[in-house]
């Protein structure tokens, strides 16, 4: 197996991971799940429309940071990073 | 000084500065024209993202929207926000990898077809046109209030100023402009929603205020669905926009617009390495995520403020003459308006349209009367001004770059006249941009909803159309040309239909051909909505028509395992 492959898997089943969090935070907690998560409170929100409103926003650029960090350690493994 | 001195003051600084920025930074060739070379910092190139990003849907009009679909509007806090999380992971790097100037530059290519370059050009300028329609409403109602005129003499104002500072720069000084365009919006958003959080909830943070208890110890939020319960409207932390399916399919298609826009994939080309794209794109959603996690507490606020002004916390009504200044001027540019139906001489808000007093609230007013609902002083609401026009006015340069673009670099020189020069190649572009600004602001006179709405109509069409192809292009190697335009051709087409059906063929009003029938609708999903369908379709129609058809040549294969990985990117070339 070519490293160029198995580097592309790894970037697959990390951005993987990643989409479903995403998906979690927004569509799951923000709109399916809502009424139920909305029985919880934290101050003055209901937990499900503060995942719609502010949570899903931060849990986002939490993410994208994440993945930026990761894809960088594996572009340096799998030695295909830029500058070298 | 009166508010409408200090107006003009702030404003007019504020674009001393853009207009010298621009001026200075000047554009003179091509290449500094579309991409500002490629040696801007991802912190910078975040900034001026967001500026870019942020138009007069989010400044002026979200908040408004949200203000009067509570928990509902929460569409568009996570649509417009998630679309970046698909952008970095799934888009931004790979494209700057592959090192182009455009979006249909890249189709074109990867897809080895001339056809395809120009059904992406098409798909382009549909959604970007739209999007300026959104634009040129919010940069309408700005410059009414201002100026104290009619909506559609501010609309006429606001295409004057759009046309000259958007053809006088290029990408270049659109960069430095933005970055400043961004610390005027983000500071004229913040500063009032402090303010009044401060004086509902005590707590100086917005995003606390609105999750924290006023004077009475009551929950802020509590507080407000409480008082729209008494007035008959739905609980604002509860109240669906339409359904749940109808949410979801909201959200999927401003998330996936998001990352199908041109002037948004633009800038990714302009950061200096494949990495930097990847971080550009997080710092982008920091920028924006400081005014899109304040946008709520801006809207709830505002819907209490705006109750309390009517329906006095004293339990009175307000009377007739007492109706503060802020009312009469939004009035006299026909945004607002009021009507003593039962002739007692004071005014009811409630949700029985038989009784309701208050006939006419135009969401877009929202944000901009907020801080004089609030009676915060006059540089406060000045500032608002300025920064509205800031993040209408950064938009709609990058949107008409991106036109203009994609006629001259794309459809003249791509296609038709590759033996174009230069000085030749600006002038085309500078006429497209002009043409686009008068087909948008004429359009703009019947926006075919409220800027936000509006907005969301043409990320549905870059959904449904651009997305898909972009993203197969990248992840799927056997994706083929056949493919590409069929799915770009259905997907924009069946959104187009849908939206034509129920919003009139080119907006224009009574022409919609069955209707704004909500009834008619598809499983329940409005037309602004409808790209994440579109979307579906697109997909599908790509995979099945790429089964059936031949592999792309062995060249092309070998470039989509090439732009994978970022070892050997150049920076965006010629050619």
């Amino acid at each position: 197996m070519s490293d160029k492959s198995s580097y592309w898997r790894a970037n697959l089943r990390l951005v993987a991971l990643c989409l479903v969090i995403w998906f979690v935070v927004s569509y799951l907690f923000g709109i399916i799940l809502v009424d139920e998560l909305n029985s919880i409170r934290i101050g003055g929100y209901k937990l499900g429309f503060w995942f719609a409103q502010q949570g899903s926003i931060y849990t986002f650029v939490a993410l994208i940071f994440f993945y930026a960090y990761r894809m960088g350690k594996l572009d340096r493994e799998h030695d295909v990073h830029e500058d070298k | 000084m009166s508010l409408q001195a200090t107006t003009y003051l702030v404003v007019g600084l504020t674009f001393a500065i853009y207009i010298g920025i621009a001026i200075w930074s000047r554009a003179s060739t091509t290449k500094d024209f579309y991409v500002a070379g490629t040696g801007v910092h991802p912190v910078a190139n975040g900034m001026a993202t967001a500026a870019d990003w942020m138009s007069a849907a989010s400044f002026i009009s979200m908040a408004g929207l949200i203000a009067f679909m509570g928990y509902g509007g929460s569409v568009f806090l996570m649509g417009w926000t998630g679309g970046y999380v698909l952008l970095a992971m799934l888009l931004a790097p790979y494209l700057r990898k592959f090192g182009k100037f455009t979006v249909p530059e890249f189709i074109g290519d990867r897809y080895y077809s001339k056809a395809a370059r120009i059904v992406a050009v098409i798909c382009l300028i549909v959604a970007s046109v739209t999007y300026v329609i959104g634009q040129m409403k919010g940069i309408g109602v700005a410059f009414s209030r201002f100026l104290e005129l009619d909506y559609n003499s501010g609309l006429l104002i606001g295409m004057g100023i759009v046309f000259i500072y958007a053809v006088l720069g290029g990408m270049k000084g659109i960069t430095y402009t933005q970055i400043a365009q961004y610390c005027v919006l983000i500071v004229a958003y913040t500063i009032p929603a402090i303010f009044i959080s401060i004086s509902l909830t005590g707590n100086p943070i917005p995003q606390l205020g609105l999750g924290s208890s006023m004077e009475d110890g009551v929950f802020l939020l509590d507080r407000l669905d409480q008082v729209l319960r008494d007035l008959g409207f739905t609980e604002y932390t509860t109240a669906k926009r339409l359904s749940s399916l109808n949410m979801f399919a909201y959200t999927f298609s401003l998330m996936i617009g998001t990352a199908g826009l041109p002037h948004v994939i633009i800038r990714f080309f302009t950061v200096p390495k494949v990495k930097d794209a990847r971080s550009s794109a997080g710092w982008a959603l920091v920028f924006i995520a400081i005014l899109y996690t304040t946008a709520p507490s801006v809207a709830a606020m505002a819907r209490l403020n705006l109750i309390e002004t009517v329906n006095l916390p004293s339990g009175e009504q307000l009377a007739i003459e007492d109706v503060p200044t802020w009312m009469t001027k939004w009035e006299e540019t026909g945004l607002l308006g009021w009507e003593d139906k039962d002739g007692d001489g004071k005014l009811v808000y409630t949700a029985d349209p038989a009784t309701n007093e208050l006939v006419k609230v135009d969401r877009d007013i929202m944000v901009l009367a907020n801080p004089e609902i609030a009676r915060l002083p006059n540089w406060v609401i000045a500032l608002v001004a300025a920064g509205g026009l800031a993040a209408a006015l950064s938009t709609a340069a990058g949107l008409l770059l991106a036109i203009s673009s994609a006629i001259s670099h794309d459809l003249l020189k791509g296609v038709f006249k590759p033996d174009i020069t230069e000085q030749q190649e600006l002038l085309a572009s500078r006429i497209a941009m002009a043409g686009a600004i008068v087909l948008a602001g004429y359009l703009g006179f019947n926006p075919p909803d409220f800027a936000a709405g509006t907005v969301a109509l043409a990320f549905g069409l870059a959904a449904s159309s651009i997305f898909p192809v972009l993203m197969l292009g990248i992840f799927y190697k056997r994706m083929n040309k056949e493919g590409a335009i069929a799915g770009m051709i259905a997907g924009l087409g069946v959104t187009l239909l849908y939206v034509f059906q129920h919003k009139g063929i080119m907006f224009i009003p009574g022409t919609s051909y069955m209707g704004g029938m909500s009834e008619n609708w598809f499983l329940g999903i409005e037309p602004n909505a409808f790209g994440a369908v579109g979307a579906l379709v697109n997909f599908a129609v790509a995979l099945i028509v790429s089964r059936v058809t031949a592999a792309p040549p062995e060249h092309i294969q070998h470039l989509v395992e090439d732009i994978r990985v970022p070892h050997g990117a150049q920076a965006a070339v010629e050619h």
